[in-house]
């Protein structure tokens, strides 16, 4: 699959001719250094899009720019201001460069794939070795793609769907996030480059997990990701974004923006692994991740769940989000944030209850190790309309040393008299005793401290897709190297 | 006869405070010995000494185990090379399954001693032979490791745990404490069934209650961190009749 899109998109950029009015050279590969209109028109024009998108990614940029004072302040965390003139915001797909074998790649990588379990194969492919005939991502591809559409599900670049199903996008996209939501969104809405689509039809439980040939695609992730999943009335899906593999990455800033919908009896269940790099262990460079991720529970009885591992970046800024309009609906966050080094996190849900009788479940675990500092935030609000609506919120912080810090910072607004809203916080730090008590097994310190930490995060774990669930508890050691003894 | 645990003058201080002062005791295999003493005498130290905890320092003296240095090696290795501690009060893990930890403890020793690590079917087929002499159900060995537990049950999870890693040198710290009569006797029995010409046992206990059960080949009688008194079990009787007090300024 990675390599179909890659060829494509190579293909429709050289041969798309100059259709919109507008200035740059159609020809270059690379918008110039900073972002102006005309930026926005290139790469709208990049990618051949219809006039509506245009003046979308138009409109959005024009807010972008009276937002210019609005970047948000209020996170618990500290970054050098960002220039945001001092970037590049479109450069097409580049041939990786190939290596020979698996010889040639950085030990270290080698290492960490191993002990994540990663098959050969596809360790190949994430550090850009060229693979042989033997593994076809193609054909593999090709047979999920046909299977998928048998039963009528749309998953495809959201640039393909503009092209393909335009009713659809036009439809949703920015209906849960509008393009004035926030600083970030915004930006994103004005330049967004790819991201994935997804449709599921009327009644349909997708067959499979749809991350299975995903991963092997997210090598391609891009700085200003866009995805847009909907599940149509009484459907079902599973999505899993991300990878537990480091993911080497030349941007520093990443705004993506993703939404939910679900209709009557629909349920979309969203998972992320996220292992961006988070700097080196002095704290410099890394990845800053400023993310807005939410859903809408628009039909009744539908039901959205966001679970979420996220152990990379230099700073997490993220807050996965429900909003349970229809009457019963459901939704639910599974959080692990784990920080080390000089890692800084402020994440956690907004849960807004609009219908009767909603209900929402918050599970959020931070680990804080070193000198990271993580914080949960999170907002519940029950409007006057939402009769009967039950939140149940419990947020747990696990503190490894003496230099790190967890933060709880819960909002809760409650606008109508039947709501019942709970809350429970606890901060606890791995103990001697336990630490004895696994060494005296036979278990070293950092065995010991990966086997506690994933007792702790257990109940998140849980909520994973099975196979996931295994690399994801082996990335939570491998997060935690070098934080013990 | 082979010589498993020899210690010579060994002075342990906590926390910069000298508890143990010039400790002599040798136990070859085969051998169960019971260290008795009131409360403060230093026998938990002594067992933390053997298991290496952090902030438990020797400061004079040598321990030798199967004929080298022990207090050279980390807590890991000490358990690997078969030096097990039953605690006195087993720590929760919240969230850990008791199966799950005691595979990843029996899988890091076997590979430790260069043997193939168990897969989850036959470690499983393992733990039912072993659960099922101490009475332990399914359910209560998949629960996370002594979380609410009762006294009994910890102490039943510790002997499994032993019966499972099968060590060279059991270290038992005041495993009868807190037990009423029958899980005192499930757990002796459990104590007992590991007896063998091969491992040896040391078992610290403030009662001699336990001692009835498990009948020890020598007995040592720890106060003010030196050995006063050693003899066979008639000597735990004696003191069961005359208390602690008997050993007067000695104990001081």
């Amino acid at each position: 699959m990675a390599n179909v899109s890659e060829s494509e998109t190579i293909g429709a950029a050289t041969t798309e001719r100059y259709k919109y009015g507008f200035v740059t050279d159609i020809e270059s590969d690379t918008a110039p250094k900073g972002l102006d209109e005309s930026t926005v028109r290139f790469i709208s024009a990049k990618k051949d899009e219809p006039d509506w998108l245009l003046q979308w990614r138009l409109k959005a940029f024009r807010q972008w720019l009276d937002k210019a004072d609005e970047e948000p302040t209020w996170a618990k965390v500290n970054y050098p201001k960002i220039d945001y003139q001092d970037s590049y915001y479109y450069s097409a797909p580049k041939q990786q460069e190939t290596l020979n074998s698996l010889d040639e790649v950085d030990p270290k990588l080698l290492e960490t794939y191993n002990k994540l379990g990663i098959p050969l194969q596809e360790q190949m492919m994430l550090a850009g070795v060229a693979v042989d005939a033997v593994f076809d991502s193609v054909s593999v591809a090709t047979t999920f793609k046909e299977e998928l559409s048998k039963h009528g599900v749309i998953f495809c670049p959201i640039s393909e769907a503009v092209q393909k199903h335009p009713e659809l996008v036009k439809k949703y996209l920015g209906s849960v996030v509008p393009v004035a939501d926030n600083f970030f969104a915004t930006l994103n809405s004005a330049v967004f480059t790819d991201g994935s689509f997804v449709y599921v039809p009327e009644g349909v439980r997708c067959p499979m997990e749809l991350s299975t040939y995903f991963r092997i695609n997210a090598a391609q992730t891009g700085q200003f990701e866009r995805t847009l999943i909907i599940a149509d009335k009484g459907s079902y899906v599973s999505y899993l974004e991300g990878c537990t593999a480091p993911m080497r990455d030349e941007h520093q800033l990443h705004a993506a923006v993703v939404e939910l919908i679900a209709l009557d009896d629909a349920e979309i269940k969203y998972s992320t692994v996220q292992n961006w790099y988070p700097g080196d262990e002095n704290g410099k460079g890394g990845i800053y991740n400023f993310v807005t991720k939410r859903g809408a529970c628009r039909g009744r009885n539908s039901k959205i769940s966001w679970t979420q591992v996220e152990t990379g970046s230099a700073i997490t800024w993220k807050y996965p989000s429900c909003i349970l309009q229809g009457d019963n609906s459901v939704g639910e966050f599974y959080s692990i944030a784990i920080t080390n080094n000089f890692q800084q996190a402020d994440t956690g849900t907004k849960m807004i209850h609009m219908g009767k009788n909603t209900k929402s479940r918050i599970i959020s675990k931070g680990i804080s190790a070193g000198h990271a500092e993580s914080t949960y935030r999170g907002l519940v609000k029950v409007m006057p309309g939402a009769t009967g609506a039950r939140n149940f919120t419990q947020c747990d912080s696990l503190l490894i040393g003496e230099k790190c810090g967890a933060h709880t910072v819960p909002y809760i607004e409650v606008r109508n008299k039947t709501a019942q809203v709970e809350h429970e916080a606890t901060t606890s730090k791995i103990s001697d005793d336990q630490l004895l008590y696994c060494r005296q097994r036979g278990l070293s310190a950092e065995d010991a401290t990966t086997l506690i930490v994933n007792g702790f995060c257990r109940q998140v774990l849980q909520e994973l897709p099975m196979e996931f669930a295994v690399e994801a508890q082996k990335l939570v050691g491998i997060s935690l190297e070098g934080s013990v003894g | 006869m082979t010589v498993m645990l020899e210690i010579k003058d060994l002075h342990a201080a906590v926390n910069g405070k000298e508890v143990l002062k010039g400790i002599n005791l040798t136990i070859n295999a085969g051998e169960v010995h019971a260290v008795m003493g009131p409360n403060g005498s230093g026998k938990s130290t002594l067992s933390y000494v053997l298991a290496g905890r952090d902030g438990y320092d020797v400061t004079q003296g040598s321990v030798m185990y199967k004929g080298a240095d022990l207090i050279a090696l980390a807590p890991e290795i000490r358990a690997r090379e078969g030096i097990f501690l039953a605690f006195q009060y087993p720590v929760e893990i919240p969230g850990v399954a008791g199966t799950t930890f005691l595979k990843t403890a029996y899988n890091a020793i076997r590979k430790h001693r260069g043997e193939k690590e168990l897969d989850a079917m036959q470690f499983l087929k393992l733990i039912r032979e072993k659960q099922k002499q101490l009475d332990m159900t399914d359910e209560m060995v998949r629960r996370a490791v002594n979380v609410g537990f009762s006294g009994g049950e910890k102490k039943r999870y510790e002997m499994l745990q032993m019966a499972m890693l099968e060590p060279a040198l059991a270290i038992l710290d005041e495993t009868d404490s807190g037990l009423d009569i029958d899980a005192l006797k499930t757990v002796a029995d459990g104590i007992n069934a590991l007896r063998d010409p091969g491992r040896a046992m040391l078992m610290i206990t403030h009662y001699q209650r336990l001692l009835d059960y498990v009948v020890p080949d020598f007995v040592h009688v720890l106060a003010g961190g030196k050995i006063v008194r050693s003899g066979d079990k008639s000597l735990a009787l004696d003191l069961e009749k005359e208390g602690y007090a008997v050993l007067g300024t000695a104990a001081a």
